[in-house]
């Protein structure tokens, strides 16, 4: 009898540990689950670039580590650099030689492959291809293809009659032949997310507008276009991070990867590596990199009040037209 | 609108059931007239134009091969030829010879596949809890991490290079590895996919049934989650094995990835196109296999939302 009770108890007591236990799991899972993210987040993403305005503020060396505090010494010599504001002229050069054309030409494909194509997937497959090709390889071809004497290009307009471009010495020619890497990389994958937002695009509306008289292309430019703006923004904004950001390509253009020798296409992230890892002037890199986050926000910034103005047009004219 | 729409009905119909009388048919006609005038087949010069833009996307990995495959005397003396030449091999295995090729090839598949399975782990256990289970701050939680994917945590490689040498780090694999292994986009990838993709019921079910959470993430969850994390371990792979910048920094020339050998290969032979160029060839070929076989899935994840990153 005795020996019964006491196994009831056990059992009650089993029941109620597990009870718990089950709301324990209830309750703490969900952050469990979600925890490696901000874990990984906190320590190589957050912590990093707050330290990043903590290292900017020191002398401190690759090798020999942390030194004085300096205030914004550091600062204040690499606004003084000439090769600050050559990084900082090159970074938006590059950025806008690389993100306006892909704009257009990616909307320009996208429309192309947003038409009854046979082998629709060959020719989707087809643009996408550039896209596994690591940017590091794409610029040594690129370098090849843009060289100054042997190149093939040079040899295409020297065909035509023209002169010879110093690719490699030039700062604008510099800078077309490096948007011209980022944009083979880049333009079929942007054309892809274009095309999916065109056959989004109910069918309806073009059968209005062409029996409204309107042709191919100005169906485009008053449809299609209109209603890509809010992917058109998207893209803009993660390009633009992107974009202002780039390393590989002008580190590749030549074999000393320091943008020129007189820095024609030294970026921000170059001029960063640099200051860090060349001249191990980790106070300096940071002040550097600290700027370009400064800048970096302050445009997304522009460019989300600028979308969210464009979005408040279309959405006061649309209500004035009355159509969706 | 709705007018016109009717009227081109009517103007259609007479055309069409003057050919097919049958129901089906003039169904099939009403259906095909409904998307036609603006989809019918392209003209040939909109194959002809697309057909450029795919010469563009091939030409410059043909050409790596073309000057890859040549001997540098005969390059030198006349000039770049059309069709490959038959130097490829030697090439080839002069580069092998040069830098650390196949160990690069190796680190390059060991850090690609880690950080793959990691982010798609990872990613899909959160995109779970962000989807399917209720806890507080989760909508705030989610924003914040939506947030995160606009900060250029790049920015922070001066810290974060600090961080790995304190930890004796600096050269080794996991430096490449640990930054890597879960991204706000994988969370939110598969967050927005498993919203839709999971029905709750099934969830309770297996609740009911006596299994803990992470019993039903594991029956339910996991299951339901495949074609997404398929694709997200897909463009983490080519992602990372196309990562250059931090690798560059953090590993030894010993012990590099594959774009960073390749960094390595124009450093020694700036000069010598056809050798560099054929070690491109090499280093491209394992994604282009990736392509050939995964690339229509590629496609499919790009247009079904994916983003650049």
């Amino acid at each position: 009898m005795s020996v019964a009770i006491r196994a009831d108890a056990r059992s009650i007591r089993r029941i109620a540990f597990s009870h718990s236990l089950s709301r324990w799991d209830v309750r703490f899972s969900p952050y469990l689950y979600i925890s490696p993210f901000f874990i990984v987040f906190a320590l190589v993403g957050l912590f990093p670039l707050g330290y990043t305005a903590w290292v900017s503020l020191h002398d401190w060396n690759l090798i020999g580590g942390q030194g004085d505090f300096v205030g914004l010494k550091n600062y204040s010599t690499v606004l003084s650099q000439p090769y600050f504001w050559t990084s900082l002229r090159n970074t938006f050069s590059i950025f806008l030689l690389s993100a306006i054309p892909q704009m257009v030409l990616a909307l320009a494909i996208a429309a192309f492959l947003d038409s009854n194509l046979r082998a629709k997937t060959f020719w989707r497959m087809g643009v996408l291809l550039p896209y596994v090709v690591a940017p590091v390889a794409v610029a040594l071809i690129f370098s090849d293809l843009f060289g100054d004497r042997y190149g093939l290009i040079n040899d295409v307009i020297i065909a035509l009659g023209g002169d010879a471009v110093r690719w490699h010495v030039d700062v604008i020619p510099s800078h077309i032949a490096i948007a011209t890497m980022v944009n083979f990389r880049w333009t079929g994958y942007t054309a892809l997310i274009f095309l999916a937002a065109m056959q989004a695009v109910p069918r309806d509306y073009y059968e209005a507008a062409t029996l409204d008289g309107a042709g191919r292309l100005r169906t485009f430019w008053s449809i299609t276009v209109p209603l890509l703006r809010p992917v058109i923004i998207f893209v803009v904004i993660t390009s633009t991070i992107g974009g202002l950001q780039i390393f590989d390509e002008p580190r590749m253009f030549d074999q000393a990867g320091q943008g020129g020798a007189n820095r024609q296409w030294q970026t921000l992230t170059l001029y960063i590596y640099e200051l860090g890892w060349g001249q191990r002037n980790f106070g300096r890199a940071s002040a550097v990199a600290w700027l370009l986050f400064l800048i970096i926000v302050l445009i997304a910034v522009i460019n989300f009040l600028i979308s969210r103005r464009i979005s408040a047009t279309t959405e006061r004219v649309t209500a004035l037209k009355g159509t969706p | 609108m709705s007018h016109t729409v009717a009227s081109r009905t009517v103007a259609s119909g007479t055309v069409a059931s003057g050919t097919a009388a049958s129901g089906t048919a003039r169904r099939r006609t009403a259906r095909s007239r409904k998307v036609g005038g603006y989809d019918r087949p392209p003209r040939m010069w909109v194959y002809g134009v697309l057909l450029v833009v795919l010469g563009a996307s091939f030409f410059p990995i043909w050409w790596s091969f073309l000057i890859g495959s040549q001997d540098a005397a005969a390059l030198n003396q006349n000039g770049w030829m059309w069709l490959p030449g038959g130097n490829f091999v030697a090439n080839a295995l002069t580069v092998i010879d040069t830098i650390p090729f196949w160990s690069a090839l190796l680190n390059s598949i060991i850090v690609s596949t880690a950080v793959a399975l990691s982010v798609v782990m990872f990613s899909t256990l959160a995109g779970y809890a962000f989807a399917k289970l209720k806890f507080r701050g989760r909508e705030g939680l989610l924003v914040f991490v939506i947030a995160t994917m606009a900060i250029p945590t790049q920015l922070g490689v001066v810290p974060l290079f600090i961080i790995m040498s304190r930890l004796g780090w600096t050269g080794s694999l996991w430096a490449v590895i640990v930054p890597g292994m879960v991204t706000a986009f994988g969370v939110f990838w598969m967050t927005q996919y498993l919203r839709d993709a999971l029905p709750d019921e099934l969830i309770e079910a297996v609740r009911m049934d006596g299994a803990s959470m992470i019993g039903s993430f594991w029956h339910v969850g996991l299951p339901a989650a495949r074609p997404a994390a398929a694709m997200l371990a897909l463009f983490t792979f080519v992602g990372t094995w196309t990562n250059f910048f931090w690798p560059f920094i953090v590993l030894d020339p010993g012990n590099p990835t594959l774009p960073v050998a390749l960094q390595q290969l124009q450093a020694a032979f700036f000069v010598d196109y056809s050798l560099v160029l054929s070690g491109v060839v090499l280093s491209i070929i394992p994604l282009i296999l990736v392509f050939i076989f995964l690339g229509k899935q590629l496609v499919t994840g790009i247009m079904q939302g994916a983003v650049k990153g």
